[in-house]
């Protein structure tokens, strides 16, 4: 299957054409080719995944050259980060990179040989739907970005930007390539390079703008993931001593049955994959990555990033369930899925609404991991698929609609249905993808809950049910505004949108309604062995009977809304003013003052952000969760030893 | 087969039980304050004018959205009564009440809009209390299946007691009754004028009042849940017992004044709590 090897390496070289080429459009046109072909040898890689009969596949037993090479490079990640932090002047971050790469260095030249010849690449259920995911989202983002970024650098707002775009591109490319390395590999060495390698690409991303404050929130984000790297560095290391072998699946088969050093290894991997899934208390580092040019947010957001601390908690789940472990990471996911809901209340930047609610969503799929039972994974497996749809679809068109309405607070989208009906669509879908019935959040919301009292967890199920009361109302209220009847009197509003984002924008649309559509089909011929796989059971997480309802919902909540607006059409009916004690001046948009003047009606929605603030409410339960991890991470490690 | 029988029986009577249901507070509303009262059949004339007057609105899409929440609400009930999930029924309901919301904010009026976030507030106060119903019915019987759970061997309100405290009190934001109707007011002549409904009138409004219907014979119908077991006399006893809740409903409605929002959350949230909550961590230890 030489199609591995070339997914991975063809972002790399394009990355380093991208970084070569500086004349736009011919780059341009690269990127738009680059991006197909990723797109083309996803699906070849399915086709022949499937082609195989869909069973799992370890691959490059030999690979003594490649482990050089990699050695190699995660010494050039070290220096670049060397680099930057003095550069900086935050010197104490390059320790947290040196002491790793020191670490991995020194096993790989003086550790002891690998007692078993074992593949390198490991190709199943789960691998095959993140290299879906990268592959199709990233793309897509990809072209996204080439309309967007060139609006960017032309618009007056950004006039300070130095324009490197292909620096911009040449990250991209290279954090996509990353990204498949990290989910195809098996051999923990490998999997910890292409873990350094997304923190720095990401840190690169965030400081893109090189403004005062991109800059200090990209040296947060570094800092954050490159301590998770050092819990994985030396998760690594103790393991290769302990057991002469470095593969993940041996990993998890040890920690399945609790043996000592396995237990140490997983739950210190499980603490690396709560920063990269910023959780509580390492959230911050994904609001500030919002400095960031929008692709970059949708890319860290959705398909990259922190779908890799997911991954390796989904990884890690047999391991966690049941264990001390899983308590803990179930634990500070249901946390903070409920508390950075509240924070997502508080915001009216919509932005930051959605930087809150991946937080909280990620929470949601972290604890669902956490728990480890094949219902939670089952759960996990579709948060994670209609999270990166919607979510990088949001981030696209809240971009788009920025760049058109000058603005990205939810209260200026006011009446966005009128003044840009296509970008509002599309946003009322991703919204709708986000919790609505039938849409596949709900359903998973609905096994994550099911499975959370089964476990008898009682903390999870009051996090579950608090915090999806607290979630629908931020979206609801947000989709409100996008339907109110505009109070700007006949402003037009230009819609900016270039054929390319609106192309990227579409097929997200598509995949979101698609994917909803066929939910039952995708758990029935796909989840459903996915997790089977990892659990060795062989029962349907969906029972025919409740597989049947949701059908029977999504024909009803697609049809009525869709036939009531045909019949509505149809009838007629006469427009009367809206009631205002009788000063209504005309239109609806204004009234009559105690004055005699014509004053036009604002309508806000409510935000409590003085209660419920992530200012008020953010350092606390960093300090909370901080607190659990360090007394639970104690205990695991405590209670192996004594 | 029976369950087709339920299912077809809620579609076509529940307005009626609704609609009586609706007369008979206002009786004994009436009643309470010292007055006749309208006669028990004045919701049907009030909804049968509506629907013979010209139809007006404000904005057009306030009738396709009215129109989505009754048939969402509709098929809420349906389910309950074919005895499927009782979350995925819940589920149903709050997607119903979205489009409530939609039909309130589209208008863009300052009432009805006001009226509108209110009732999304009301909504995110009162689904724990909901969530931690549907995750009582499932520990004490084993099944979310409303079928199932009314075939248990004994009534459910034996474990749940907190749960059902908790679900009554809820009753009263979900029925839009003072002290908790924040989102609408019964009298036009109050701070919010009728708040989420200000801006819908003639057969728009017809049809928010039927779901309303609708949505009384469901919520009771969970009341009953609780009571119903495999002896067919817990049915008459789960009558009894719905009807006296809404006699309690109607006695606090009248007893009391519309309450602050902040006030309704901190309540709502600390008795969904101790009750309901408390009452899960039992039932998790000893079943």
């Amino acid at each position: 299957m030489a199609i591995i090897p070339f997914l991975i390496i063809f972002p790399l070289v394009i990355a380093i054409i991208m970084y070569c080429t500086r004349i736009n459009k011919i780059r341009n046109a690269i990127a738009y080719l680059s991006a197909v072909v990723i797109m083309v040898s996803v699906g070849v890689l399915v086709c022949q995944w499937i082609s195989k009969g869909m069973e799992t596949i370890t691959l490059y037993y030999n690979t003594e050259l490649v482990d050089h090479i990699i050695l190699a490079a995660e010494i050039v990640l070290m220096g670049v980060v060397t680099y930057l932090s003095f550069k900086y002047k935050k010197a104490w971050v390059s320790l947290l990179s040196i002491c790793p790469t020191a670490l991995i260095a020194y096993y790989e030249i003086f550790g002891p040989e690998t007692r078993e010849v074992v593949g390198h690449i490991y190709i199943d259920y789960l691998s095959i739907l993140m290299c879906i995911i990268v592959g199709i989202i990233g793309s897509l983002i990809v072209v996204y970005a080439v309309g967007y970024m060139h609006g960017y650098h032309h618009s007056a707002h950004h006039s300070n930007v130095t324009d490197r775009r292909y620096y911009f591109f040449a990250l991209l490319f290279l954090f996509l390539g990353a990204m498949f390395g990290f989910v195809l590999s098996e051999n923990l060495l490998w999997i910890d390079f292409f873990w350094e390698m997304t923190s720095i690409c990401s840190f690169l991303l965030i400081g893109y703008t090189r403004e005062e404050e991109a800059v200090n929130n990209s040296f947060r984000a570094l800092w954050m993931n490159l301590l998770g790297g050092c819990a994985l560095a030396i998760a690594i290391v103790y393991f290769g001593y302990t057991y002469e072998n470095v593969d993940l699946h041996t990993l998890v088969a040890m920690g399945t049955i609790q043996s000592k050093c396995a237990v140490i290894c997983v739950a210190l991997i499980a603490f690396a994959a709560l920063t990269k899934a910023a959780q509580l208390p390492f959230s911050t580092w994904l609001i500030g990555a919002m400095v960031a040019p929008t692709p970059s947010s949708a890319l860290l957001h959705s398909a990259t990033m922190v779908k890799a601390g997911i991954y390796v908690l989904l990884r890690l789940s047999p391991a966690m369930s049941g264990t001390m472990t899983g308590n803990m990471i179930a634990f500070v996911g249901g946390f903070t899925f409920l508390i950075t809901s509240f924070m997502a209340i508080a915001q009216s930047d919509g932005k930051k609404v959605l930087a809150f609610s991946t937080i909280s969503n990620l929470g949601l799929m972290v604890a669902c991991a956490g728990v480890g039972t094949s219902e939670t994974v089952w759960a996990a497996i579709f948060l994670m698929m209609f999270h990166a749809i919607s979510k990088s679809l949001l981030f696209q068109d809240i971009g788009a609609t920025e760049n058109a309405l000058g603005s990205r607070d939810v209260e200026d989208m006011h009446g966005l249905l009128y003044m840009l009906p296509k970008l509002a669509i599309f946003m009322f879908i991703g919204i709708a993808g986000m919790f609505l019935a039938p849409f596949g959040m709900l359903i998973s919301k609905w096994a994550a809950l099911k499975a959370s009292v089964d476990v008898r967890n009682i903390v999870l199920v009051f996090f579950i049910i608090f915090g999806s009361a607290t979630t629908s109302f931020y979206w609801t209220k947000w989709m409100g505004k996008i339907i109110s009847h505009s109070h700007l009197n006949g402003a037009q509003v230009k819609d900016k949108t270039k054929k390319n984002e609106m192309i990227s924008l579409t097929i997200h649309a598509i995949l979101m309604i698609a994917l909803c559509a066929l939910f039952p089909l995708v758990s029935e011929t796909f989840v459903n062995p996915l997790v089977n796989e990892m659990f060795g059971s062989s029962e349907n997480v969906l029972s025919n009977q409740v597989l049947f309802t949701l059908i029977i919902i999504i024909v009803v909540v697609f049809a009525v809304p869709f036939l009531a607006y045909l019949s509505s059409k149809q009838q007629t009916q006469d427009l009367k003013l809206s009631y205002m004690n009788g000063v209504n001046t005309g239109d609806n948009r204004a009234f009559t003052d105690s004055l005699g003047n014509e004053k036009t009606l604002w309508l806000s929605n409510f935000y409590f952000h003085k209660i419920i603030g992530s200012r008020k409410l953010m350092m606390p339960s960093q300090i909370f969760t901080l607190a659990v991890i360090v007394v639970m991470m104690c205990r695991i490690i405590g209670g192996v030893f004594l | 087969m029976i369950r087709i029988i339920l299912t077809i029986c809620y579609i076509l009577l529940a307005p009626l039980i609704g609609g009586l249901l609706d007369g008979l507070d206002r009786k004994i509303s009436a009643r309470m304050q010292r007055r006749v009262g309208p006669p028990l059949l004045q919701p049907f004339y009030d909804v049968s004018k509506l629907l013979t007057k010209r139809e007006t609105a404000v904005t057009k899409s306030q009738n396709f959205l009215l129109i989505s929440y009754m048939v969402l609400m509709i098929l809420t009930g349906a389910m309950f009564f074919s005895g499927t999930d009782i979350l995925m029924c819940f589920f149903v309901m709050s997607t119903a009440a979205t489009f409530l919301y939609f039909a309130g904010v589209v208008t863009s009026s300052p009432y009805a809009s006001i009226g509108a976030q209110r009732e999304l507030l009301s909504m995110m106060i009162y689904e724990p209390a909901v969530l931690f119903a549907c995750v009582g019915f499932y520990l004490a019987t084993g099944s979310f299946n409303v079928a199932d759970i009314a075939k248990s061997s004994d009534s459910a309100i034996m474990y749940l007691p907190g749960f059902f405290i908790a679900f009554v009190f809820i009753l009263t934001i979900k029925m839009r009754k003072s002290p908790f109707d924040l989102a609408t007011s019964h009298h036009p002549n109050q701070e919010i004028v009728k708040g989420i409904t200000s801006d819908i009138g003639t057969k728009n409004l017809a049809i928010f009042t039927v779901t309303e219907w609708y949505e009384n014979v469901f919520l009771m119908a969970v009341v009953s849940l609780f009571i119903v077991n495999e002896n067919p006399i817990s049915i008459v006893v789960a009558l009894v017992v719905v009807l006296l809740v809404y006699f309690l409903e109607i006695l606090i409605d009248n007893a009391s004044a519309r309450v602050k929002w902040q006030t309704m959350l901190k309540t709502t949230w600390v008795v969904t709590l101790f009750t309901a909550g408390v009452n899960l961590i039992i039932l998790m230890i000893i079943k």
